[in-house]
């Protein structure tokens, strides 16, 4: 098969399971294209993170993968020495974390922060990445690059510790950023300033993301597709446009009517809908059933 | 804000009380027989007993008095520095370079080798240490190098432990999984990410554990199981200044307050060490 159409990430019903027998992700099955943006919405403690690490291959050790094949570019990353996937990963995959100030190791400068990974796993030249990583900086718009790769994180704002790591996971030009909410920890003024420039980036360099968040207006705002979870389960899947105009499932428009801003903002918040999650609960348990019977 | 600077000005002005004491302390041992103004060892019955310089009785030339065999007091702690200070340096390092190795892989490998590092730890920690520091140079032998050998295997354990601590804290903080995900092996990830992070932590135990060196020294002289005892050493003097207390008190005060002043100023530049290496406390 061509490289050329394989999707750029492909999960095939990915199960994993803790410790106690819990299973975190339920069969979830989901694709991103080349240069598209894939948003995946859920509730907190859907599972969202859990897939992002997956696919990174930084799950926590207690986590267990017990079905289920994650590919990159049609290479299947479960079929790898740890050795080779770690350079695959670490030239093809990035993310942009939750938290800019602890994704930022607080006793190093920013500029040797950014530029080592370049030139200890790509292999560049220290010069090179000095060059690149400035024109980053200067895409996600720090004016000042010289102060900034001189400082140590705690000496920057949210807002430009979130830019600089922007400028890192695109400075490899990776195939695919995983964005694990990158605007929760920012102030509101700052989110909206954060998107637009991951949006800019995005569009410009043709990255396909995978967009974790669980703020239905900002998948409307980013994405292509969209990935409804709940409870480690992919409940619903669409293109954007279309899962606003109909969504399909009852949790989906459950989620929808649970966000004031689509229907009228000025209503108060409403939980999601009792009977939608009774609802939900009893399907779960009847997929729980029907997969422990082959897996024991 | 206001507090933030105060504490500041506070640690930075013991940082340098304490490290020029240290240095004051150091240089003299260095040049210990160009400045001790009289030979430490020279007895002199006609000199017993002479009472430090203020004091009425006094000699020119023995600043702080003579002990009861006439020998100078002054130059005694001296040359005693020097024996301090090697003790303080060797035992101190040992220590550190075994403890800290064993802290970081503890903290952040975990699994098997954090089990067994702990355990050994919590064993060893089941001794006295004084008691284990006399038990040890009585199976050594008495000497320099036992001495610092008999520290060096009882005080790792101290590194070994907050290390291990604070290399657990920075190994679950999300720059770890990011060098991760970049694709940085583990062993690199522990000396390039996650030791920065520890050093200021093992340089402010290192002063602190060369002051508990001194001590121990002082207290292994004191029972007469350090160095052979013709050389000086704090510990020494204090033990014979101890059985002429009420005939010269300054046998005993002078050197007590020299072994008190070194290890204060230890643990105190260990902590201002600390806070000016600390990029987010600095
Ligand atoms: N280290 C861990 N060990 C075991 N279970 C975990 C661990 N981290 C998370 N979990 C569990 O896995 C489930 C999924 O968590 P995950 O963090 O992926 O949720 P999320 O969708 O990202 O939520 P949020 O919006 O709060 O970030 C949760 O039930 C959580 O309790
Ligand atoms: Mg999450």
């Amino acid at each position: 098969m061509n490289a050329a159409v394989n999707p750029c990430l492909d999960i095939r019903s990915l199960s994993a399971v803790l410790p106690n027998g819990v299973r975190v992700l339920r069969s979830v099955s989901l694709s991103v294209q080349p240069g598209e943006v894939r948003a995946l919405v859920g509730e907190s403690g859907a599972g969202k993170t859990m897939i992002g690490k997956a696919v990174l291959g930084v799950l926590p050790p207690s986590v267990r993968i017990v079905e289920g094949d994650i590919l990159l570019e049609g290479e299947d990353l479960g079929r790898l020495q740890p050795k080779a996937r770690r350079t695959l990963m670490g030239a093809r995959t990035a993310l942009i974390p939750q938290d800019p100030l602890t994704a930022l190791n607080p006793s190093r400068r920013i500029g040797p922060q950014m530029t080592d990974r370049l030139v200890r796993i790509l292999g560049w030249s220290g010069q090179r990445a000095d060059i690149r990583i400035r024109q980053l900086l200067d895409e996600v718009q720090i004016r000042d690059p010289d102060r900034v790769t001189k400082s140590y994180p705690h000496e920057l704002s949210g807002g430009m510790r979130q830019r600089v790591l922007i400028a890192a996971a695109f400075a490899a030009e990776p195939r695919l950023i995983v964005a694990d909410e990158p605007t929760t920890a920012l102030d509101v003024t700052v989110q909206k300033q954060i998107l637009r420039l991951i949006a800019q980036l995005q569009r410009e360099h043709g990255t396909a993301i995978l967009f974790v968040t669980h703020d239905l207006g900002v998948v409307a705002k980013i994405s292509q597709k969209v990935s409804v979870l709940y409870a480690g389960k992919v409940v619903e899947e669409a293109e954007t446009a279309a899962l606003f105009a109909s969504p399909q499932h009852p949790y989906t428009r459950a989620l929808m009517a649970a966000t004031p801003r689509y229907t009228n903002p000025f209503a108060s918040l409403k939980p999601v809908d009792e009977a939608v999650l009774a609802g939900l609960a009893s399907e779960i348990a009847a997929a729980d059933q029907a997969w422990r019977r082959p897996h024991g | 804000m206001d507090d933030g600077r105060i504490s500041r000005h506070g640690s930075g002005a013991k940082l340098w009380l304490a490290g020029g004491w240290l240095l004051l302390a150091l240089l003299a041992a260095l040049f210990a027989p160009l400045v001790a103004p009289q030979d430490p060892l020279a007895q002199d019955l006609m000199f017993e007993r002479l009472p430090p310089f203020w004091m009425s009785g006094s000699e020119p030339g023995f600043w702080l008095g003579t002990d009861s065999l006439g020998r100078d007091l002054l130059s005694r702690l001296i040359f005693g520095a020097r024996i301090a200070f090697v003790v303080a340096f060797a035992a101190a390092l040992a220590a550190c370079l075994v403890g800290s190795t064993l802290g970081l892989i503890s903290g952040y490998f975990g699994g098997w080798a954090d089990r067994i590092i702990s355990r050994v730890v919590d064993v060893w920690m089941a001794f006295p240490p004084v008691l284990f520091a006399i038990l040890l140079v009585a199976v050594l032998g008495t000497g320099l190098s036992s001495v610092i050998i008999a520290i060096a295997v009882i005080d790792w354990t101290r590194f070994c432990r907050v290390i291990r601590a604070e290399t657990m804290g920075q190994a679950r903080m999300d720059y770890v999984e990011n060098a991760r995900i970049a694709g940085y092996g583990r062993i690199g990830i522990m000396l390039r990410e996650v030791l920065p992070n520890v050093v200021p932590s093992i340089v402010a135990l290192l002063s602190l554990e060369m002051g508990i060196a001194v001590i121990v020294e002082a207290i292994l002289s004191f029972v007469n199981l350090s160095i052979s005892t013709d050389d000086p050493t704090w510990g020494g003097i204090i033990a014979e200044g101890r059985l002429s207390i009420h005939q010269a008190w300054w046998v005993l005060v002078f050197p007590l307050i020299t072994l008190i002043l070194t290890v204060l100023s230890f643990s105190q530049f260990g902590e201002g060490l600390k806070a000016r290496f600390d990029p987010v406390l600095r």
